[in-house]
């Protein structure tokens, strides 16, 4: 299995990441490598196993208690790298990507 | 060539739990910005997400009442996509593995009363808020607030079982109805508390194989869901008309300009590289813990409809208007008690919703001022014709307001019901002396003019006379004047 | 002991003294700061971020717990209030926590002083501490060769004396492959055991914070404050922890595995010794040998890197730029803020893991990689069920070399994935594993072998790691004082 680069592109824009041109073919190569050994796995047999699903279920659900570690606005903010008036600032946000 | 419109119907609606979904944060957002918030539906590193049990109760009542099948395993996942007011850029959702599959919701006619059909009910959490740009300096600037990020929701999806965006409405009104009536939200899509996308395509009639789909967004009122359908399917049409293809694309609806603008096209679909979310174990859901559900759901509103018609002889106008809010049901079932049924109906659908919609109350608030008993007693006496028609209007005026029963509210006003030939002769015959014209006619054979007489006797009693013996004297006195 | 020996004390004996008063739990956190770190700190970089400040506040709130006074080096990835939490990576630069992480409360709670955050591979991504924005991390045995990663920071600290327990994190070895290059005991505990709340995740599924330690016992002391439920883990367990107060029982009458085939090839001749020779320390002190096959380490690895590396483009989604951490500064509108605050803030190796992982979960993929991966790991699970039914424990390698040089493997992600051949698989089963210190081989560097044990084991590879640090003999002489640690000399 090898990964074109158009499909590094796709999967890149995907990630938000974005690949100097001079970069693709080294990354194309490295990734194709560890999925070409991701190919071991067609040799196991895999039969009638279900996809691993880790988590216990001991402690699932809670109760419907409001308080918790709320934070105010300033510590919630604090650590943003722009911020005013409680608010998180962003660059305009130009197309709806949103669902 | 006609066409068949075949629309489905993806709703959210968001739950009135007290936390939020996956964190302890109150479900609040009118407060100041990122004031309820905290390293989890911030989505600060390291923070973990805890399932909402009322979340998971709520969504279980839902699926009881539209008769899903609640599934006792169910599997969170993580919905993949960057954007601004999604904390962790990933959404927690469900996926391939629902809390509910299946069920339907009755919906009324026109053009018949009929079941839509679902295909799912999951629970997720909702996203925060960004702003439209703004200036700010030399340059422009969003601004994002989480405060709603996490609050829960519950996505519903319908088969695509709709030809017609009038029972799109219907089923949403009856979505809005039930969410309500279930505690479980809102349900006002003005205030987003419901929201709806619609996915539609057009199909040749009499065809089974369904046509390229659009989706519709920015729904924000169940007129516009209605609205936006309309003009997408109209221009569905005319592209079929015109032997162009449609382009599977998703559209904003602009309720001013009543049009809907492409927002993005298939190319640019999204790939949400949806997988089971690690961080919450496979939610199980015990039976007995559905069978509790089932067990303390009221009486749902279409069965209450049809039982306040069949228990109460009421029309069907009367049930659905009565059963739009299940306090008003209660309201009247209790005001009805040993009363005549259509009387109280009546005055409940006219007067009391009337005075709840002048003064912005709700049904509560209503009760507090006119509890039932009240009502009833009030409802007693109009219809032993102890109070005439205008005179109960006032009545039931001063008993918003003031505190005691009829007799108390007649006597503090100085208003008497008149009923005795003493009091009222002296009345019919003046009228009878003033309107020589309509007593001719009467005499004439004109026997539809006594109503006028009866007026101009009650007028002049001040509305405190009773009808029926007005009506009695009128045509005794009129028989002797013969 | 003089105060300037503190710092060789084990955990177990400074608190001892703290709590007694003859020793103060200044002197006590101070120990390591001033001869070994002096010493060492400047060429073995183990340190991220450090603050006298902060050390002092912590003093003056200790408490005399379990671990009253003893100080402790965590990994930069372990949320905390009064220390930067960075992960190594420039995207999270100056970022300060205002949580601390489950584990950090349960320290603090237990009287234990945080010294500061110890170097780290970016976002745990690796098995060198090379790929750290502050610089790598040297093996204090051999300056040139790396102490193994990700958690390479507080595994070198632990062994040159800063603190004698560190905690690191442990998602497919990052706990067990530093503590062998370090010839220091790591623990990874049974998943869902130690809560991960404020640990900065990479796997999920995989992810458990770890303990480095000089001696069986104080794994043990810490595991015990540390271990046990948490409301704000849904992946902890609240089942009561395994009781491991019997990490110095012995192991008569237990039976360890065997799996030689695993180091047939491909493994140093110096780790097969320390595989011999721990053997033998095992037999000796009453435990019986089990021979048998076990599944090879390639198919651990091909899978762990599909569902870690899938599991971590999701999780490091959240860096971009808006609430925390770096920014790109001028960027035109909100794509291109993420997509250059990315870039610049990720090192090479973390974008090639969240490419990677973006890759098996997308449209068209996700059947054949991650839902392959997924199965495959039952599998995996299976193979150590049926295992332990013939054995309590498995003895194994904990890395096919001894520490390699800093630069060798840098340039080549798949040959560093395979270092970690013998440690994922316990990550993919959710099962306990410990690195257990076997002394250095004729090359005198610290050779390291593992003991896996089945979910909730801990207390049996406590036992185990016992019985191999004092060599097989449970003498009284070694109940009742600690074997020196063989300490790193400098060369």
């Amino acid at each position: 299995m090898s990964i074109s680069r158009e499909e590094l592109a796709r999967i890149a824009e995907l990630a938000r990441l974005d690949l100097p041109p001079e970069r693709e073919d080294e990354m194309s190569r490295q990734l194709s490598e560890v999925l070409e050994f991701a190919e071991s796995l067609r040799r196991l047999d895999l039969d009638g196993l279900d996809p691993s699903v880790f988590a216990s279920p001991e402690g699932a659900l809670r109760d419907d208690v409001p308080n918790g570690r709320r934070l105010d606005p300033e510590t919630a903010t604090a650590a943003a790298p722009e911020h005013e008036d409680g608010f998180f600032l962003v660059p305009p946000i130009v197309e709806d990507l949103s669902p | 060539m006609a066409y068949q419109a075949v629309i489905g119907l993806e709703c959210h609606i968001q739950l009135t739990t007290r936390s939020k979904m996956f964190c302890e944060c109150p479900a609040e957002f009118g407060a100041a910005a990122n004031s309820n918030v905290c390293p989890v539906c911030l989505g600060l590193p390291g923070a973990l997400p805890r399932v909402n049990r009322a979340a998971i109760d709520s969504a279980l009542r839902l699926g009881a009442a539209l008769g899903c099948a609640i599934q006792g395993e169910s599997v969170f996942a993580r919905k993949n996509y960057f954007y601004p007011d999604m904390p962790k850029n990933y959404q927690i959702t469900q996926y391939d593995r629902p809390l509910c599959e299946g069920g339907a919701l009755p919906i009324p006619g026109p053009p018949s009363d009929r079941e839509i059909p679902l295909i799912r009910i999951h629970a997720e959490e909702d996203t925060g808020k960004s702003f439209h740009p703004e200036r700010h300096g030399d340059r422009r600037v969003s601004r994002v607030d989480f405060n709603r990020a996490g609050v829960p929701l519950l996505e519903l999806v319908t088969e695509p079982a709709f030809h017609d965006p009038a029972e799109c409405a219907a089923f949403l009104t009856a979505l809005r109805r039930l969410v309500r009536w279930l505690g479980i939200s809102g349900g006002d899509m003005e205030k987003g508390q419901l929201r709806c996308d619609a996915n539609v395509s057009l199909r040749p009639a009499g065809q089974t194989a369904l046509g390229v789909k659009t989706e519709i967004k920015n729904l924000n009122s169940i007129k516009s869901v209605e609205r936006g359908l309309v003009v997408e399917i109209a221009r569905q049409t005319a592209e079929l008309e015109a032997g162009r293809t449609i382009t599977q694309a998703t559209l904003l609806y602009d309720a001013e300009q009543d049009r809907v603008a492409v927002m993005r096209t298939k190319e640019h679909a999204h790939d949400y590289r949806y997988f089971p979310e690690p961080d919450l174990p496979v939610l199980r859901v015990e039976a007995a813990w559905v069978d509790r559900a089932r067990s303390e759901l009221p009486e749902l509103p279409w069965r209450r409809a049809t039982r306040l018609r069949e228990d109460y002889g009421l029309p069907a106008y009367d049930a659905g208007v009565l059963t739009e809010q299940r306090e008003l049901a209660d309201y009247f079932e209790t005001a009805a008690r040993g009363a005549d049924a259509k009387l109280a109906s009546n005055w409940i659908m006219t007067e009391v919703l009337r005075v709840m919609r002048e003064r912005g109350w709700d049904v509560g608030a209503w009760e507090r001022q006119v509890p039932p008993s009240r009502m009833r007693s009030f409802l007693g006496r109009v219809h032993a014709r102890e109070l005439p028609g205008p005179l109960a209007k006032q009545v039931f005026a001063w008993m918003i307001d003031e505190p005691g029963d009829v007799h108390e509210l007649l006597e503090r006003h100085g208003a008497r019901v008149q009923s005795s030939s003493e009091d009222l002769l002296p009345l019919v015959r003046a009228v009878l002396e003033e309107h020589p014209g309509p007593v001719a006619q009467y005499q004439a054979g004109k026997t539809a003019t006594l109503g006028f007489l009866v007026g101009q006797v009650m007028k002049k009693s001040g509305g405190q006379a009773v009808p029926q013996t007005v009506q009695e004297l009128l045509k005794q006195e009129l028989a002797a004047k013969t | 002991m003089s105060a300037n020996d503190l710092w060789r004390l084990p955990a177990a004996r400074l608190a001892e003294r703290v709590r007694q008063g003859t020793v103060s739990a200044a002197d006590a956190v101070e120990a390591g700061w001033k001869e070994p770190a002096r010493l060492w700190e400047a060429d073995v970089h183990a340190v991220a971020h450090e603050d006298a400040a902060a050390r002092e506040s912590g003093v003056r709130v200790s408490r005399l717990g379990a671990l009253a006074g003893v100080p402790v080096l965590v990994k930069d990835n372990l949320c905390t209030v009064d220390y930067p939490t960075t992960c190594g990576s420039r995207i999270l630069a100056g970022y300060r926590s205002p949580y601390d992480a489950t584990v950090i409360s349960r320290l603090r709670a237990a009287g234990a002083v945080i010294v500061g955050k110890g170097n780290m591979d970016e976002f745990a991504m690796g098995s060198s501490t090379e790929y750290s924005c502050y610089g790598p991390t040297r093996n204090p045995f051999d300056l040139s060769r790396v102490p193994g990663g990700s958690s390479g920071g507080p595994a070198a600290a632990v062994a040159y004396g800063l603190c004698p327990v560190g905690l690191g994190s442990d998602t497919g070895g990052s706990v067990r492959q530093p503590a062998a290059f370090c010839g220091v005991f790591g623990l990874k505990p049974t998943y869902g055991r130690l809560s991960r709340y404020g640990l900065v995740a990479f796997g999920s599924s995989l992810d458990q914070v770890g303990i480095f330690a000089r001696h069986a016992g104080d794994v043990a002391l810490t595991y015990e404050v540390l271990a046990g439920g948490d409301p704000f883990d849904a992946t902890a367990r609240t089942s009561l922890p395994p009781d491991v107060s019997g990490w110095d029982r012995g192991v008569a009458g237990l039976t360890f595995g065997w799996p030689a085939n695993l180091w047939k090839e491909g493994v140093d001749a110096e780790i097969v010794s320390g595989l011999e020779e721990s053997a033998a320390s095992l037999e000796r002190a009453g435990a019986r040998r089990v021979a048998f096959d076990f599944m090879p380490g390639e198919y651990a690895v091909a899978t762990y890197y599909l569902v870690a590396t899938a599991e971590a483009s999701s999780n490091l989604a959240r860096f971009d730029g808006v609430r925390y951490g770096f920014r790109h500064a001028d960027a035109p509108d909100v794509r291109s803020l993420y997509t250059r605050t990315r870039s610049e803030g990720f090192g090479p190796e973390v974008q090639r893991r969240i490419l990677l992982g973006t890759y098996a979960l997308s449209a068209g993929y996700y059947d054949a990689y991650y839902l392959t991966a997924q199965r495959a790991r039952t599998r995996i699970r299976r193979e150590y069920e049926r295992a332990f039914e013939r054995c309590d424990f498995i003895l194994m390698p904990a890395t096919p070399t001894l520490p390699f040089r800093l630069g060798e493997k840098t340039e080549d992600p798949l040959a560093m994935y395979l270092s970690d051949i013998f440690t994922i698989g316990a990550n993919l089963a959710g099962i306990p594993g410990l690195t257990v210190p076997a002394g250095p081989g004729a090359s005198g560097l610290p050779r390291g072998v593992q003991l896996l044990g089945p979910e909730d084991g801990e207390a049996t590879l406590l036992r185990a790691g016992r019985a191999i640090e004092v060599k097989g003999e449970v003498s009284r002489l070694a109940r009742d004082h600690d074997q020196e640690f063989a300490w790193p000399t400098r060369r």
